[in-house]
């Protein structure tokens, strides 16, 4: 059952082959006899019960959707009134907010049923789900390995086949990359398509929602379900929303694919070269353009990000004051020791070192050498990418410089770590959408391609996702043990 | 002030706008509910939550910025300010600071000598008030009430254009009845709808720069922002004619001991890491918007002023007076077109007879025991004759103490004036019969007596006696 695509799923159940009672008890006992992968803060069992009969009444009177009834797990940064909702901190390990974000509201009309609340790195501030109040999720592929992050029990859920679908943040690559670490289809969408009302913020400006699945056609589906307008959200954009699904057959013949020089510089892997050269390939074979372009200004990316992901988060945290909600210190002996041993205590170390450096840059002078020039560079790169859409549809490259390290190799040189999104963190601060899909396998560890369109573009992306996995077969590829 | 030293002021004056909902959040502003009852998730700055601007509240500090001859910013941006504090839910408060939504306006006021000055507003931004803490009602801990938090405010910002604390109360009052009469505000200074910080520094006489300044914070009413003013100067001069320095400092006034006293230093000043807010789009605001609103505006108390003086022949303080207080000034129209009074005379019933009683019981004036309707129907009864205006004074009080209309309270006390010559001719002959010794002196030339033979006539009437008739009969007999 594990490996029917959504669709098959959907279908299913309209045939009565089995029940959403079924299905979800089915993914329920795989996500407990996976659990030491860590994918999980909360398993939410008896919940997800109750929605799949809930989904189940609905199929026989006939008011569903193709999501209705079928199971995915939950980022645990998307506010929930069921259970906790914990983002990976202690801070925040006993709040249970009083509303629903918009996305699980969407996703709970489509008649999704909510397995449970998966792992990540606190507040989304890290790139190996390493960084979490609740221990290091790992890699099903190799679990000496993260999973990449931050929303790495996301894509573990669904490599490790716990749940057919999942919900991810993506600030500078936290969908996309660990759904290269972890040989499944992650999408980021244009900053704007989907509401971020209820979803803790890292950095206000980059943080977007987006799927995961094991393939384009999967994530199309939840997408779906995902975007549209919400007045809570003054961000969101009120764009149409094209059916994704019946996007992706069109042919791919005379679209023009741009390879930009800089994501094949020297940090790349050889192997993973290979990689994407084959499916430069096998796109040249399908009729496409490819075409050499730059963009000239990436290696500005990693600070620029930095700088501004950091100024935000450092202002965005500060609502948790030991207060209203969340960690409290024992015994404070006034307001003074109230914050100072509440943040000390229930912070952990990445988050604090971004808070203080967020911190630095914001303050008076700094402000102008660090965020106004950070959002200079933020133009540029923008400008970068409006001239590449010019000539080209697609600009396409490797997701990431090389596939999972292993757990505690890059956790005391933050640099290094930072540098694992050297590829994604530019489609952020142009706010732009692109799609992480599995092109290989080396050394037993996924290699993932990234491609990138141009703003409110998700349905040309998921259709050159599409018929590349209709001609390839790398994103049915399951971590030996989880079939 | 000794003449060699010179107050320099500014005010920056906080107005809770009078919208519905808060500025960010659907939460009620409503004012006097049990604590944290109006507080939303948005008020609240739980995780994940989201400010979605209230355009009302952008309407609002437009009018503002039109009545006060500012430019309209086509573009504002919204920033957060930073810091911690337990009434501050999300540890920064949105407000505007690069790009305001109001700049570069101008005020009349009255200056010292009585004259006019032109005080320059540098900017007024939209921003979200915190919430409340209280220290009272609990021992050794705060309580937070976040109903005010989230409550729309524009920070009106001044030059320091003013000289001394009557100016900075004379722009002050300006502002409040500007506010007032869009009725963009309540005004409310006891709830804290109408709230300003001076800023005063004391240089000496013809020198060009600036002295040291201190803030003083949070003063709410008209009578305390002049008098911690008129202290703070006093204090300044003291200190630098002691040969020190004045310190730069915020400052709380003491209503109490008529004082003020240093808040917190300055130098430990906060750095309030002010960036744009990432979670609200820049304000646009088109200029066909703009135009909009400009010919929706109210008529503001200058434009209402000169046509007071216009249409009423009013003299320019009585006009400036009745304009100044929105409802002052729709009581005195309304009774204008309720009465064939001269309109000067219905003015200096309004500003006089009517203003005394309502501030001897300390009353507003859409509170008067006395409607337009019942001083109109007095003042008509003044002009056709009836009663004289000194009885009008006593039917005044009567009205005033509740005993109904003039109309009744003229029959029921017998007040109506005496008309009939013959009447009148009666009280004169007896008047002059009982004071001879008067009639011989005026006969001998002392005029001044005839005042005297008047206040014997309306006496022996009781005052209704016709007063013209009085005299003109007076004046024949003792020919």
């Amino acid at each position: 059952m594990e490996e029917l695509s959504v669709r098959q799923l959907a279908q299913g159940l309209a045939h009565r082959q089995f029940s959403s009672v079924e299905l979800t008890r089915h993914f329920l006992a795989r996500m407990q006899a996976h659990r030491h992968l860590n994918a999980f803060i909360t398993e939410m069992g008896e919940q997800a019960v109750r929605q799949a009969r809930l989904a189940d009444q609905r199929i026989r009177s006939g008011d569903h959707g193709p999501l209705t009834g079928i199971p995915l797990a939950h980022k645990d940064i998307f506010c929930m009134q069921d259970g906790k909702t914990t983002c990976g901190s202690k801070m925040l390990d006993n709040f249970i907010a009083p509303y629903d974000a918009t996305v699980v509201q969407k996703l709970e009309q489509a008649g999704c049923v909510v397995l449970g609340k998966t792992n990540m790195d606190e507040f989304a501030m890290g790139s190996s789900s390493e960084n979490s109040f609740y221990g290091p999720v790992r890699n099903p592929w190799n679990s000496d390995c993260v999973p990449g992050g931050s929303s790495g029990g996301s894509a573990v859920a669904v490599a490790a086949r716990m749940a057919p679908l999942a919900t991810g943040t993506d600030t500078g690559g936290s969908i996309r990359q660990p759904a290269a670490f972890c040989g499944i289809t992650g999408l980021k969408p244009t900053y704007g398509r989907v509401s971020r009302y209820g979803m803790v913020a890292y950095a206000s400006s980059l943080d977007q929602a987006g799927p995961f699945g094991k393939s384009a056609l999967d994530c199309a589906y939840l997408l779906q379900a995902m975007s549209g307008f919400d007045d809570r959200d003054s961000t969101c954009m009120d764009e149409p929303v094209p059916v994704y699904p019946r996007k992706l057959d069109r042919s791919l013949r005379g679209k023009v694919v741009g390879i930009p020089d800089e994501y094949f510089s020297e940090g790349l892997d050889p192997e993973v070269r290979v990689f994407m050269e084959r499916a430069i390939a096998w796109a040249e074979k399908e009729g496409c353009i490819i075409e050499n372009i730059r963009l000239p200004n990436t290696d500005l990316a990693i600070p620029a990000y930095y700088v501004i992901a950091m100024a935000e988060c450092s202002s965005n945290l500060s609502r948790y004051d030991g207060v209203r909600f969340g960690y409290r210190c024992r015994e404070p002996k006034n307001l003074h020791d109230l914050y100072h041993r509440s943040r000390s205590e229930a912070f952990g170390a990445e988050v604090k070192r971004r808070i203080m450096i967020g911190t630095y840059a914001l303050s008076t002078g700094y402000y102008d050498a660090y965020y106004r020039k950070a959002q200079q560079i933020r133009r540029l790169i923008s400008e970068d990418f409006n001239k590449a859409f010019q000539d080209v549809d697609y600009i396409l490259g490797p997701t990431t410089p090389e596939p999972a390290f292993r757990i505690g190799e890059k956790v005391d040189d933050p640099v290094t770590m930072y540098l694992s999104d050297i590829y994604t963190i530019s489609v952020n601060l142009a706010g732009i959408p692109a799609v992480s899909i599995p092109c290989g396998i080396h050394k037993g560890l996924p290699v993932g391609m990234q491609l990138i369109g141009n703003h409110f573009e998700e349905d040309k992306l998921l259709n050159f996702a599409h018929q590349y996995q209709q001609a390839t077969d790398w994103h049915t590829r399951c971590p030996p043990g989880f079939e | 002030m000794t003449a060699k030293w010179e107050a320099v002021i500014g005010l920056e004056i906080h107005v809770q706008l009078a919208t519905r909902s808060k500025i960010f959040s659907a939460a009620s502003t409503a004012f006097g509910a049990e604590p944290n009852t109006q507080a939303c998730a948005v008020d609240l700055g739980l995780p994940g939550v989201l400010p979605v601007l209230n355009s009302e509240a952008v309407r609002m500090a437009a009018m503002f910025g039109l009545a006060v001859n500012a430019k309209i910013a086509k573009r504002s941006v919204f920033a957060r300010k930073n810091y911690f504090y337990p009434d501050l839910p999300k540890g920064y408060q949105i407000s505007q600071y690069e790009l305001p939504i109001v700049e570069h306006g101008q005020l009349e006021v009255v200056s010292d000598g009585g004259g006019r000055k032109i005080v320059g507003i540098t900017r007024a931004h939209l921003e979200e008030d915190a919430g409340k803490s209280l220290h009272e009602e609990f021992s050794d801990q705060t309580g937070i009430d976040l109903n005010r938090a989230g409550t729309p405010l524009i920070e009106i910002v001044s030059e320091p254009d003013m000289r001394s604390a009557k100016e900075a109360v004379s722009y002050m009052k300006k502002i409040h009845s500007i506010v007032r009469h869009l009725e963009i505000s309540d005004g409310n200074m006891q709830e804290g709808s109408f709230r300003c910080d001076a800023n005063v520094s004391v240089r000496p006489a013809g020198q060009e720069a600036l002295g040291t300044r201190t803030e003083i914070k949070n003063l709410n009413s008209f009578r305390f922002v002049e008098r911690a003013i008129e202290f703070e100067i006093k204090r300044q001069i003291r200190v630098l004619e002691d040969g020190r320095e004045v310190v730069q400092e915020t400052r709380l006034y003491d209503a109490g001991e008529d004082e003020t006293r240093p808040m917190r230093s300055k130098e430990e000043a906060d750095d309030y890491r002010y960036f744009p807010d990432p979670d609200l789009l820049p304000v646009v605001i088109r200029s066909e918007v703009i135009e909009d609103i400009k010919r929706q505006l109210p008529e503001l108390p200058a434009e209402k002023a000169s046509r007071f003086r216009l249409e009423y022949g009013l003299n320019e303080q009585d006009a400036e007076i009745l304009a100044m207080n929105k409802e002052v000034a729709e009581y005195f129209e309304q009774t204008v077109r309720k009465t064939s009074a001269d309109t000067r005379r219905v003015a200096n019933w309004v500003t006089g007879e009517l203003n005394a009683a309502l501030s001897v019981d300390n009353l507003d004036i859409t509170s008067s025991p006395v409607t337009s309707d019942m001083l109109a129907g007095l003042l008509t009864r003044i002009e056709d004759g009836t009663i004289s205006g000194k009885i009008a004074k006593e039917i005044f009080r009567s009205m005033w103490a509740g005993e109904g209309e003039a109309d009744s309270i003229i029959e029921s006390k017998g007040l109506r004036q005496i008309t009939d010559t013959l009447e009148i001719e009666l009280l004169v002959d007896q008047v002059l019969l009982d004071n001879p010794v008067q009639v011989g002196q005026f006969k001998s030339g002392k005029d001044k007596v005839f005042g005297f033979f008047v206040g014997q006539v309306m006496k022996l009437s009781k005052g209704k006696a016709n007063p013209q008739q009085v005299n003109s009969l007076l004046r024949k007999k003792l020919q």
